[in-house]
């Protein structure tokens, strides 16, 4: 799904380093030191750098995450529409408050920015599928599907 | 007024997986012509003509854009489609992506002739992951078809940064950097991806091209209004009846979009334009909509007079001071700070100096910040401030009241998930 684009890049071994980023976290859950050093070393670039692209990105962890990863929309039309409610079921649901991962490693739970589904508000993203018009009995059910 | 749909005049009535259906209603008829009857530079004086602005927001000149662009000399010029569509409440993108993705490649063939490019990229965002396969399989269409002959297009898919949407750190993000926005001159047209000459056009903007060449300029410059020319395509929700994607004439008024088509009720508020938007009162529904006046990325939220302006404010910059890229210090900083104040004054620990300090510190971040988001990020503080002031007296004269209320437990709560 991922290519890179190095052979169209004038001159530029990083041009690929998003694309390769993204292809561990879709084959690792995340990106570890190891896992950075390697593409640190066929981008050439130094490490802090790979690990400053990494931190900027929002889709993009460095730090362990669970295998499926609720992200749930805090901006306007989901507050709105009571997003606070779909977090507290999750909370209960899961026992786990934002930023947090189960221990069986099974959900990581954040809060994001616009997903772009504010016509279906409130709506959380679970790996890439957008979840919307979220009631409590409703996000139970999802959970339990996974 | 009714809708008037032009950039979604295929949306909903062809299979957008077949590039067979898109044809036969007439698609690729707009790039055939500027292919085979057509100079760039005549593309480009029809462009100009027809009066087509930037539909991302800033509302530039896509043809002055695309000029600048055809005179810069350089041996690869390239053209990149911003559909990297974060702004808070904007899913308009989303719809076209979805319903007509031919639609938007016709106009990047175009825009392809026009300004000389050889390769052009598609941004789309982490968010839409669900529209990458959909979308490269329109792109190997076209392809098979033998459009592609002049430029390739390739879907470059983002991580997840609001800001990559800004051009400049969008080029960033592509080149495998941090997506932090750059200092400018020099513009795209000139020093853009990799230091090339770059075209940088918002999705719905090249929608409008192939039915401008189609119909001529003229066609076009007739709808809108002085500076506005054409549609526009909203998206809209919030407190409303009937949250949708819809297509207006330049110049048609907040009441008829929000009202009238998407149902809102018992309105207080709108917020054009996202986070960053202006926040209009309900006296002002009678406003037309055009770059003269309100317009932005055509978000639209509509707020109802049970909300609080303040808890309105506040979520809008929650959102700038995480989606900062923190490269300048009046951005990275003035965000955090106006946070801190409006988590203040939603505790009831608001100060009577705070409207002061949010107004000195709005009108700094407005004219010292490096790029649009901390530029922008002042318009709902200073709009609050001019058209909602008295809930901040209100709020901050209750203070004690409102401690008392919130008391220990639920106060808790309320800050977990600010």
């Amino acid at each position: 799904m991922v290519t890179s684009n190095k052979e169209i890049s004038p001159g530029s071994d990083r041009a690929g380093l998003l694309p390769a980023l993204k292809d561990t976290v879709s084959k690792i859950g995340s990106l570890d030191r190891e896992a950075m050093s390697g593409l640190a070393g066929q981008c050439r670039l130094p490490l802090n750098e790979v690990f400053g692209v990494a931190t900027f990105y929002a889709f993009l962890p460095v730090s362990p995450a669970g295998k499926n990863i609720i992200r749930v929309c805090r901006c306007l039309p989901c507050h709105l529409k009571d997003a606070q409610a779909v977090i507290g079921s999750i909370q209960k649901e899961l026992g786990i408050v934002p930023g947090e991962t189960t221990r069986d490693g099974k959900f990581s739970f954040e809060l994001v920015s616009c997903i772009g589904a504010c016509d279906q508000a409130p709506a959380m993203m679970i790996n890439d599928k957008v979840y919307g018009n979220l009631t409590p009995p409703g996000i139970a059910e999802i959970l339990k599907s996974f | 007024m009714a809708e008037k749909r032009i950039v979604l005049s295929k949306c909903g009535s062809i299979d957008p997986q077949n590039i067979g259906d898109y044809i036969a209603k007439g698609g690729f008829s707009g790039f055939v012509k500027a292919r085979d009857k057509m100079k760039p530079d005549s593309i480009i004086s029809e462009v100009r003509k027809s009066g087509l602005t930037g539909r991302g927001g800033a509302g530039f000149s896509t043809g002055l854009k695309w000029e600048l662009a055809r005179r810069a000399k350089a041996k690869e010029k390239y053209l990149l489609c911003n559909a990297d569509e974060g702004e808070v409440g904007a899913f308009k993108d989303k719809y076209i992506l979805s319903n007509d993705p031919f639609g938007l490649i016709e106009g990047m063939l175009i825009a392809g002739l026009a300004i000389g490019a050889r390769q052009a990229f598609i941004y789309l965002r982490n968010e839409y992951h669900f529209l990458h396969g959909p979308l490269t399989s329109a792109v190997d269409q076209a392809r098979q078809k033998g459009y592609l002959k002049h430029m390739d297009i390739r879907v470059f898919e983002g991580a997840g940064a609001y800001i990559c949407g800004e051009e400049s750190a969008l080029m960033n993000s592509i080149e495998g950097r941090r997506g932090e926005s750059r200092y400018k001159p020099p513009y795209p047209p000139t020093c853009g991806l990799w230091g090339l000459p770059t075209i940088i056009n918002n999705v719905e903007t090249l929608m409008n091209v192939p039915h401008i060449i189609n119909n001529g300029a003229a066609w076009f410059s007739a709808m809108g209004t002085g500076r506005s020319k054409g549609t526009k395509v909203f998206s809209v929700s919030g407190d409303v009846g009937r949250p949708g994607v819809f297509e207006l004439e330049m110049g048609s008024t907040l009441r008829e979009l929000v009202v009238d088509l998407s149902g809102a009720e018992d309105l207080k508020a709108v917020q054009i334009g996202g986070a960053t938007g202006n926040i209009l009162p309900a006296s002002m529904l009678d406003t037309p909509l055009s770059h003269e006046t309100y317009l932005g990325s055509g978000a639209v939220v509509a707020i109802n007079s049970k909300r609080d302006i303040i808890d309105v404010v506040h979520n809008d910059m929650h959102f700038l001071n995480e989606e900062s890229c923190g490269k300048c210090t009046p951005c990275r900083e003035g965000t955090g700070v106006m946070l801190e104040i409006y988590g203040r004054l939603s505790r009831g620990e608001g100060h009577e100096n705070d409207m002061g300090a949010l107004d000195a510190l709005a009108r700094a971040m407005a004219v010292s910040s490096l790029c649009g988001l901390g530029q922008a990020a002042a318009v709902p503080v200073l709009d609050s401030l001019k058209y909602f002031y008295n809930e901040y007296v209100d709020r901050i004269s209750q203070s004690h009241f409102l401690r008392s209320y919130l008391g220990g437990e639920l106060f808790k709560s309320e800050e977990g998930i600010r």
